[in-house]
């Protein structure tokens, strides 16, 4: 970039003076007893002042790990120019989402995590400005752009989680008609019924989707492709072009240990779904019934996001104490170090290097407590993460009235079990090309957690990006 | 508290229209028995994909819990689906206040695995209460795929017997027993099953659907003779497509979905004790959200019947 053309008027050297700008949240005392939203974004003057922090490198080097290659350094640009509308559609360019993306994606993993101002002091604020401008874009104006000419071609997709919706978006505007089959009731996959309020905000998930349906998609609720409707049933009677199946890894683990039967424990799946699709939190204004947890012991066993979700979860709906049962150390947690530490913040107990081997009940099947041991770090797994193996004589019983399991989900295999041909991997997997997101049947495109298992929001957004690229060319040209 | 009726019914029915989702209008509804009532309702999808022993889940409006619900028969020619509802809790008595040119919020399914047909021999069903509306399907079936069918239907008293024509159509036998003895025979429905097993009735397959109890207790009869039995299970639910894992069930130890890989297990399998236990759960709850119902309900009747005095 030639410095003629920069609208920033701070100097390189003095860019590198001002501090990221804090992002203004609730205090912690409040928002543990609430299921408003921690983070309570930037304001103009704090988004323009994060911005000059830019260095606007010649090579990119952010948006080339994101992996919906969103122009970072050209949005960072027209914020400095007070262009927040122009920002906003910059994003819009590659990513349909971005109000959502800039309160979840792991930014540390991608663009923060490549930024050059992070090598020598915090790295720019890009989440933040991202959903800076977003946000500011809802509240003043949303310009939907022009589709291109209609193309007559007609594509479902099948599931309306992150991967889906991007494909719809994509698809929409280079003309093809596209109509979104979703399961549940709400709109928006795991972003509804996995992540909490606290964290995203039903009503952006809400404000993302309308957009949507102004550019021109259509949603049909309350459909289970492979039994409401099957693909082939799709693309033979309903005249569907082509389907990209986005249905994600849905399944609940669990570990497989006595008492995981018992009244009190549940999975993370389905303990948030009661509290973010059901909206049990509003019982009775709502008649979804939840564990009245006050005054109670409850305790997660994992720790990745939605291990954090469910027991910050569990906090907002009065836990006593609120447990985070973990049998590896904090330095492999998987959850993004910024939940780790608002979860401290609201009085979370970490209890590492500890798993559960039994459930306890009294006689009528209600849980009582975790029958637990402790563990130490052997030699690297499988994943190069140091095995945990259970020290001898460590057996504790930790009281509890409510446990979570959030170990993991694997792949729902309805659909991949009524639909011929099309082929899966030993662990119940779509298979489908990493570049092309082909999956083994004609005219089917598959992306996001049902091809990877669980991953990230921004990741299955990618593969949309890529089915959506493919598909077109898929469309256009006929071949496949 | 919020009294749930026809204006936030018709409120949600109207943003959902607006927004292209299916709107599922009930285009009759009749009680069987009092507190039984029988809909039918326009889900064209669903009617054309339904199989005996599957199941919906549905939503009345925005603020509503999801339940799951046994489809009775289907109609993929007018595009209807018949569901038999009883009143148990407060979601059950709202959908039972509901009448022709209503419609609901959310029907999803058909879920679950279809019962198996085949040509068994002969096969004994089993309907106690309201759970004979769910049983005849599969009985029809049944029947169709060439099998001797001898059906037993069991309620609490006369009035509660529901189906019984229906139930006799496609049964080659039915017995009907109410616990009073105020129609037919008295007794309950495992009697007449000991009758018949202990009379030699070669029995090839047992297929019992009704309250808890009743399904257990005819697993216990049959188990010591070997016959195969199959029960339909009712555990709570949310999505009923294998996301939450609420309808774990113990099946010969081992957790199981009821929604996906039931709801029809072998009874022989199945840990009764647990799903008592496991539909306990939300009991407090599910009596509060009744109970604050039927306050609003009767004072709701008294207004009315004020404001018509005066």
């Amino acid at each position: 970039m030639s410095p003629t053309a920069s609208k920033n008027p701070v100097s390189m050297k003095d860019r590198m003076k001002i501090p990221r700008q804090a992002m203004p949240e609730q205090l912690s005392q409040e928002r543990a007893h609430n299921f408003n939203e921690v983070n309570l974004g930037y304001d103009p003057e704090l988004a323009k002042l994060e911005a000059l922090r830019c260095l606007e490198c010649e090579k990119a080097t952010c948006s080339q790990n994101c992996p919906v290659e969103v122009k970072v350094k050209e949005f960072i640009e027209l914020i400095v120019a007070g262009d927040f509308l122009g920002a906003a559609a910059k994003i819009r360019e590659d990513n349909v989402l971005p109000a959502i993306t800039g309160r979840v994606c792991p930014q540390e993993d991608h663009c923060e995590g490549n930024c050059k101002v992070g090598k020598k002091v915090k790295p720019l604020g890009i989440g933040y400005l991202e959903r800076f401008v977003a946000d500011y874009e809802q509240r003043t104006s949303l310009h939907v752009a022009p589709n291109a000419p209609p193309t007559g071609k007609k594509v479902a997709v099948v599931g309306s989680g992150p991967s889906g919706l991007t494909v719809a978006g994509d698809l929409i505007q280079k003309g093809h008609k596209v109509r979104v089959f979703e399961a549940l009731h709400e709109l928006g996959g795991v972003l509804v019924y996995g992540i909490p309020e606290f964290r995203l905000p039903k009503h952006i998930i809400r404000q993302q989707v309308d957009y949507m349906r102004k550019m021109g998609v259509e949603f049909e609720t309350d459909v289970v492709v492979g039994r409401t409707v099957t693909i082939d049933e799709l693309m033979d009677e309903e005249g569907y072009d082509a389907v990209f199946i986005g249905t994600g890894a849905g399944a609940p683990q669990f570990m497989g240990i006595p008492g995981e039967h018992l009244n009190g424990v549940y999975s993370a799946n389905e303990f948030l779904t009661r509290i973010n699709l059901m909206k049990a939190y509003k019982f009775p204004t709502y008649d979804e019934p939840m564990l009245d947890l006050h005054g109670k012991d409850v305790a997660v066993i994992g720790g990745g996001n939605t291990a954090l979700d469910a027991i910050r979860s569990a906090l907002r709906l009065g836990a006593r104490n609120a447990y985070v049962l973990y049998r590896r150390s904090e330095a492999e947690m998987p959850a993004r170090a910024e939940e780790v530490h608002h979860a401290r913040q609201e009085g979370i107990n970490f209890q590492m290097l500890t798993a559960p081997v039994q459930f306890l009940s009294d006689s009528k099947g209600w849980l009582t407590a975790a029958r637990c041991v402790r563990m130490e770090l052997g030699e690297p797994d499988a994943s190069g993460r140091r095995r945990p193996v259970p020290k001898q004589g460590s057996e504790f019983d930790l009281p509890l009235s409510v446990a979570i399991m959030a170990i993991g989900t694997t792949a729902n295999p309805i659909v991949q079990s009524t639909t011929p041909g099309l082929e899966t991997n030993k662990r119940g997997y779509i298979q489908a090309d990493e570049h092309s997101q082909r999956t083994t049947r004609k005219g089917v495109f598959a992306g996001g957690d049902i091809v990877t298992g669980s991953a990230t929001v921004i990741l299955a957004m990618g593969a949309g990006r890529r089915a959506a690229r493919s598909i077109h060319q898929y469309l256009t040209s006929g071949q496949w | 508290m919020p009294r749930p009726d026809t204006i936030s019914l018709s409120s949600g029915c109207a943003y959902f229209s607006v927004c292209g989702a299916p709107v599922f209008k009930i285009v009759d509804a009749k009680f069987l028995a009092p507190g039984i009532k029988r809909f039918v309702l326009e889900a064209p999808r669903i009617a054309r994909k339904q199989k005996p022993g599957q199941f919906v889940i549905l939503r009345i409006y925005e603020e509503g819990e999801r339940i799951p619900v046994t489809i009775e028969n289907s109609d993929p020619k007018r595009g209807t689906i018949n569901i038999v509802v009883q009143s148990i809790g407060k979601t059950t008595h709202l959908l039972n206040s509901l009448n022709a040119g209503d419609s609901l919020l959310d029907v999803v399914g058909p879920l679950g695995k279809p019962s198996e047909i085949d040509n068994f021999g002969t096969v004994v069903v089993v309907g106690g209460g309201v759970g004979t509306a769910m049983a005849y399907p599969t009985a029809a079936a049944l029947k169709r795929a060439g099998n001797n069918v001898i059906s037993i239907v069991g309620a609490r008293t006369k009035e509660l017997v529901i189906l019984e024509q229906e139930m006799r159509d496609v049964s080659d036998q039915l017995f009907i027993m109410t616990d009073d003895g105020s129609y037919v025979e008295k007794g309950f429905v495992t009697d007449k099953l000991r009758q018949l097993i202990q009379g030699g009735a070669k029995i090839d397959l047992v297929l019992a659907v009704g309250p808890i109890v009743m399904m257990k207790a005819v697993s216990e009869m049959t188990r010591g003779h070997n016959i195969r039995t199959m029960v339909s299970l009712n555990p709570i639910m949310i999505d009923g497509t294998g996301m939450c894992g609420g309808c774990r069930v113990l099946i010969d130890g081992k957790s199981e979905f009821a929604c996906v890989d039931g709801p029809e297990f072998d009874a022989h399998r199945v840990n009764f004790e647990v799903l008592v236990q496991r539909n306990a759960m939300y009991r407090d709850a599910e009596q509060r959200s009744l109970a604050d119902f039927q306050h609003a309900r009767t004072a709701e009747t008294c207004a009315s019947l004020q404001g018509g005095r005066s």
